[in-house]
């Protein structure tokens, strides 16, 4: 029998991951080529899988999670707070697990040199940020709202407005790269990205709630995002 | 009060996209600094110091220019920097983390040391091998795959390469250079020599 030392108090059940796009979804032309043709192999979950990185200090510096002052000046566009929780299935929430953002500029245009929009770049504005969750999950970012962009997938294709997000949550299998969108969008209905995700419901989780509440008065809209990682069954894995 | 309401599910995943290296791989190219690198190695790791490297594939055999690879290990003593592992060893400077883009020609390079074993569910041993994501755009989620070294002995009872075809095995070794500490694995996402990845 395993050793006590090994026991691990979570278990991912893996039935969680049918919220997840499938890996080939046509309509997004990149994928097709970038897809796995064989099926995943199914596998027990070891040490291996259910531990995952721990931060330092080190990591995050002061003055991260603000986009708004990298530069000289302050980037053009509307000031926006974004922040909320990382979640596990449960409702929990997951403290001190790192938040990466990164977004086009407020007229749709990414820093990245391949990005070949003829929108302009903002001398103030790179468009990436990190911060790591306080002890209760929650996050707090101070951005500017992102454009939308056009991109070749297909005839007219625009992307909605969005701000990409990576997390790490407990383990190396809570790992998550995700985008935030913004409520009532048009451009939902031709997204294929956004429509890779199957479920309508899970599609509901990836667009960020209006906060009035939290908006700063004369400075900030706000926009609430909860982040939901997996990671449910708080149960041990074996008796002792 | 929206903090008590309990999710009806986990957050999809979406695609990192194309233009995710200036905010999670900048390497000096943006004006933004790089939270990890792809190196574990610190001044006090014990261990052999391996450097593994490798390029990336779509199912047309074109190197992938926008990938980007995170690996996962213990120290060469198979304990992880996590408490969650009750063997961890407090204070120590490894992390067992490391993030990667790839270039132009889909090549990655990781500098590391080789892993110890670490135990299955079960207690027994696995052989050492290295979790590793990949993410790219045109990939909706990130895949799972693992690495073994081809100088493993412990590689045929392992209980995870068991699970693997032993046609396709080969896709999860990283192969060793004649008298270089240095270990060689390609990376197909699709196609003939399509690489295995693991539903987790």
């Amino acid at each position: 029998m395993a050793g006590e030392e090994f026991a691990m108090t979570f278990i991912y059940p893996t039935d969680s991951n049918k919220a997840h796009p499938l890996p080939l979804s046509p309509d997004y032309k990149s994928s097709i080529k970038r897809a796995p043709n064989k099926p995943l192999i199914p596998m027990r979950h070891t040490l291996s899988e259910l531990t995952g990185p721990v931060y330092g200090h080190e990591t995050v510096r002061d003055g991260d999670n603000d986009l708004t002052r990298q530069h000289a000046g302050e980037p053009l566009g509307e000031r926006i707070i974004v922040h909320g929780h990382v979640r596990d299935e449960d409702g929990r929430g997951v403290p001190h697990s790192l938040v990466e953002i990164w977004q086009a500029n407020s007229c749709g245009r990414y820093v990245h040199v391949r990005d070949q929009h003829p929108a302009p770049l903002d001398p103030n504005f790179t468009g990436a940020g990190r911060t790591v969750s306080d002890a209760s999950g929650y996050y707090r970012f101070v951005t500017i709202k992102p454009g939308a962009y056009p991109w070749g997938n297909h005839h007219n294709a625009w992307r909605p407005a969005h701000i990409h997000l990576s997390v790490f949550g407990y383990s190396f299998v809570t790992r998550l790269v995700t985008q935030m969108y913004f409520p009532n969008d048009p451009l939902f209905p031709f997204d294929p990205i956004f429509n890779s995700v199957p479920d309508e419901k899970a599609r509901a989780r990836m667009v960020s709630s209006f906060d009035l509440e939290n908006t700063k008065p004369e400075w900030a809209l706000c926009y609430r995002f909860d982040v939901v990682l997996r990671g449910k069954n708080a149960t041990p894995m074996e008796n002792h | 009060m929206h903090e008590s309401v309990k999710p009806d599910g986990i957050t999809p995943s979406q695609t990192v996209g194309p233009f995710f290296k200036y905010g999670l791989t900048p390497n000096g190219e943006y004006a933004w600094n790089d939270a990890f690198t792809n190196s574990t190695l610190t001044p006090d790791v014990s261990g052999d110091r391996i450097r593994i490297e490798g390029r990336v594939f779509d199912g047309d055999g074109v190197a992938v220019p926008d990938c980007m690879l995170e690996i996962w290990q213990p120290d060469a003593q198979g304990r992880f920097a996590d408490p969650q592992d009750k063997r961890a060893l407090p204070n120590a400077s490894f992390r067992g983390f490391a993030r990667c883009g790839t270039d132009k020609d889909g090549n990655y390079a990781f500098e590391t040391i080789k892993p110890g074993a670490v135990p299955d569910p079960d207690g027994k041993p696995q052989a050492p091998h290295i979790l590793l994501a990949v993410f790219g755009r045109g990939m909706l989620r990130h895949l799972y795959t693992r690495i073994y070294f081809s100088d493993e002995a412990g590689n045929a009872a392992d209980p995870v390469l068991a699970l693997v075809p032993t046609d396709r095995r080969a896709t999860l070794t990283a192969v060793r250079e004649a008298g270089k500490p240095v270990y060689r694995l390609d990376l197909h996402l699709q196609g003939e020599n399509e690489t295995v990845f693991f539903d987790v």
